[in-house]
């Protein structure tokens, strides 16, 4: 049982997999997550589900290396197994036809955005594509993304490809020259989502953000991936992953994902793992 | 025979020998250490052998309660075992984890002029007698059906139902969402109570009757209710998915680093075994104050949990008295015991930040008992201007569980009350639509292991009744695991 079939490497350390696992290809809408453990002794953890296909029941995974649960999944070769994969978990993506929809991703969740970008265009939305990156290294699914959109604009930090500059500073100017947008998605990490949400709201842009607070089951029963949005909690897991960017409460998700920064060092520390990346 | 010349009275209920409190704080090994048959059978001559004996009436599964203990007292522990199996197929565990004094020995005519007799260690003792011996009373049917049961979680419902299934020789499939089955038994309840290798002996022993277990299948998420039926060929869906739905408080803070929810403090240490990070990879937080909030076994619980993961002070905040607290009288003494501080009439209000995210304390408020409530229990109302806070730096609230929507919301037809628990007829497990059923803490909510298996077990009674009335199968239905064939071909990236 999943069993990785392929495996790439995307960028450094970011890693792809397609992993055997009919039951959830069969049931999987965009949006959704799977969690995994990889050994024995190994943590749980979240990862959004990148594609699927039912036909050969095999999903796609990114992953970046980012502690020691990631790293040892990157450590998996073709032919291997992950030990546990449940899913797919959470709520999918509203898709339907807004007009013209900006997919806006910061570095892996370029990841995710890409089912997403392939149904909002399939139900007839002008899909526009914002691919923000460290450098051009960082840019993974560039090719992919662009079978699925209308419009494709790049945005890394040190100028290395595309505009020099934040995704969300990229976004901004499209939208002052007159870029339409409807509805936009944003998915990358916590800072880019609330630069991303702090542009649209200016522009009353509706938003939609997918969050990855820390999980341990996935099914509603820990509490553990609350997060704060219009003021109520929500647990991630099953009220989410996706949640309207202009209510959630980035800062106290941000002080939740730095919980056990400490035990992560130690981890990492102990697996001969170079933290600081 | 010897019990004629023993005079009723004469022989004291005989304690429990157990780790020293002080010990057993540093360790996750089980508190109490069992009878030895000596003190069994000491213990089992206590009983009357009453005509009407009043202790089967107060078993929620009517276990033959002086037949097993004669068996005992004859030193037959194998036919005592047998005794117990004919009604209870989680003996080791209930022996550990049923409120006895609410139920059997509440009831037990030696309890009205001395003390009632100790049936659940002797029901213990027994249980680990042909544990210890890998005796195994499960034996697989001798002849099996054309039908085809899912199990929708592995908690005591569901492996009663399971069981019960099994023998009367349906084919059975549980279906959990987490990694490894067993429900509350595995990831709630704590190793120093109910050693997991004991679950996992029981499980095994369903294997041996043919149940197959798949896990991480999330019914509601990998697989719809009615797949299970028209695409996976079941015939009958038993749903006991338990009340895993923390309630928090709604309080201010309660996002602040350093809160936990009891269920996610006990996932982390019991199912994921944080206890030994960094061996194990999932850490937990266990600063040096650590408050637990309520009053039940799931408090109890995480106070003594949390005892053992070295804090230098751990307190149970309650908001009603001591006399209110739900947990087990067994279990508070326990806690007293191994240093849980107890603060009675004591309500929370507010999560002090430490002004970067992280907990600090507790604000609380003074509380008076008022008149009784709709429970009966006198109501606690807050003293005006008595706000204080309790500093610490973890905390873990423990105010109950509701029910989680995954199934229901996604089953069409399938009926819930006001609280989100699936409506389900007491004597059969029914539900309002054909072919499910439903037992245990997702019906009745948060209540005890035993009413779990209870329910599991009259389900599969009804079950099997059900099956009768079907037609004959015509043509076999695909196996689950034809799903699971892989094949090749491309998805992104080319
Ligand atoms: C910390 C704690 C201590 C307790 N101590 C005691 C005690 O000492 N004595 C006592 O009698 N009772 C005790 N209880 C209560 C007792 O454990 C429960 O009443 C009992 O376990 C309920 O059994 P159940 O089978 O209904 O559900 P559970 O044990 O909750 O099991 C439900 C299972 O279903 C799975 N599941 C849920 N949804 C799905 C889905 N959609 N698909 C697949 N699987 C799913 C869950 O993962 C879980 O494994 C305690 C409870 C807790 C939390
Ligand atoms: S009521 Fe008590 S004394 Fe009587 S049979 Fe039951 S256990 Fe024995
Ligand atoms: S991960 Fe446990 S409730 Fe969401």
């Amino acid at each position: 049982m999943f069993t990785i079939v392929e495996k790439k490497i995307l960028a450094p350390k970011v890693t792809w997999f397609r992993v055997e696992s009919p039951l959830i290809a069969k049931r999987h809408k965009p949006g959704q997550f799977v969690l995994l453990r990889v050994c024995e002794e190994g943590e749980r953890f979240p990862l959004t589900i990148a594609d699927s296909d039912k036909r050969t029941g095999t999903i796609i995974l990114v992953s970046q290396e980012v502690g020691k649960s990631t790293g040892l999944l990157a450590q998996l070769e073709q032919g291997e197994s992950i030990l546990d994969v449940v899913g797919p978990l959470g709520k999918p993506t509203e898709i339907k036809k807004f007009g013209t929809v900006a997919c806006i991703a910061g570095g892996i969740g370029a990841a995710p955005l890409y089912p997403i970008a392939k149904k909002m265009l399939e139900v007839g939305n002008r899909v526009v594509v914002y691919l923000g990156a460290r450098n051009r290294e960082a840019i993974i699914l560039q090719h992919e993304l662009s079978l699925v959109s209308d419009r494709l604009l790049i945005a890394t930090d040190d100028g290395s490809s595309g505009y020099h500059g934040v995704v969300s500073e990229l976004l901004r100017q499209h939208i002052r020259l007159g870029e339409s947008c409807d509805h936009a998605t944003a998915i990358g990490p916590l800072p880019m989502m609330k630069a991303v949400c702090a542009v649209t709201r200016e522009y009353e842009i509706p938003t939609i953000v997918s969050l990855n607070p820390i999980m341990v089951d996935g099914t509603g029963m820990c509490g553990g991936c609350r997060v704060r949005v219009d003021g109520k909690i929500q647990f991630a897991c099953v009220d989410g992953p996706e949640f309207d960017g202009h209510a959630v409460d980035f800062d106290s998700l941000a002080h939740r994902l730095r919980m056990y920064r400490d035990q992560e060092k130690c981890a990492m520390e102990r697996a001969g793992v170079p933290h600081g990346a | 025979m010897a019990r004629d010349k023993v005079k009723p009275g004469r022989v004291p209920r005989q304690p429990m020998p157990e780790q020293p409190a002080s010990e057993r704080v540093q360790n996750f090994g089980e508190v109490t250490l069992g009878f030895s048959a000596e003190l069994a059978q000491l213990e089992a001559e206590r009983c009357l052998m009453c005509k009407k004996p009043t202790c089967i009436d107060g078993c929620p599964v009517s276990i033959d309660i002086p037949s097993f203990i004669q068996h005992v007292v004859d030193g037959d522990f194998e036919g005592a075992a047998a005794k117990i199996f004919e009604s209870n197929s989680l003996a080791a565990i209930c022996g550990r984890v049923c409120p006895q004094e609410d139920q059997c020995e509440a009831v037990c005519v030696m309890g009205k002029k001395f003390e009632p007799v100790a049936i659940g260690r002797l029901e213990r003792f027994v249980a680990d007698y042909v544990r210890g011996r890998g005796l195994s009373l499960a034996k697989p049917p001798t002849a099996t059906t054309e039908r085809r049961v899912a199990i929708i979680g592995s908690g005591p419902a569901g492996l009663t139902a399971a069981g019960e299934l099994a023998k009367l020789g349906h084919s059975v499939t549980i279906f959990e969402a987490l990694h490894e089955p067993g429900g509350v038994l595995v990831y709630g309840i704590p190793e120093f109570r109910l050693p997991k290798a004991i679950v996992a002996q029981e499980i095994g022993n369903l294997k041996t009757l043919g149940v197959q277990i798949e896990t991480n299948v999330v019914i509601g998420r990998t697989i719809l209710i009615d797949e299970l039926f028209d695409e996976e060929g079941y015939d009958a869906v038993f749903i006991g998915t338990g009340a895993g739905l923390p309630y928090f408080l709604d309080i201010p803070g309660e996002d602040l680093n350093g809160v936990y929810s009891a269920n996610e403090f006990l996932t982390r240490v019991n199912l994921m075994k944080a206890y030994r990070f960094p061996d194990s990879d999932t850490p937990v937080q266990v600063a040096k104050n650590v408050v637990v909030i309520g009053g039940g076994n799931t408090a109890l619980d995480a106070a003594r949990t949390a005892l053992r993961l070295h804090p230098e002070k751990v307190s149970l905040l309650y908001r009603r008295s001591r006399a209110e607290m739900p947990g087990r009288n067994e279990e508070i003494e326990h806690a007293e015991d191994e240093g849980v501080v107890f603060q009675m009439l004591t309500n929370p209000v507010r999560f002090v930040d430490r002004g970067d995210g992280w907990l600090a304390g507790v604000e609380c408020v003074r509380m008076e008992l008022g008149e009784p409530d709709e429970s009966g229990r006198r109501r606690p109302v807050p003293v005006e201007g008595s706000n204080f806070v309790v500093e610490c730096e973890t905390v873990v609230v423990a105010v109950g569980n509701g029910a989680n929507q995954i199934v229901a919301s996604t089953t069409p037809g399938l009926q819930t009350n006001r609280h989100g628990n699936i409506v389900a007829e007491e004597s059969s497990g029914l539900t309002s639509r054909e072919g499910i059923f439903a037992g245990g803490d997702i019906v009745t909510g948060a209540a005890t292991v035993i009413l779990a298996m209870g329910a599991g077990k009259k389900a599969a009674a009804a079950i099997h009744d059900f099956l009768q009335t079907l037609p004959p199968k015509t043509t076999e239905p695909p196996p689950l695991a034809a799903h699971l064939k892989p094949s090749s071909g491309g998805v992104l990236p080319p």
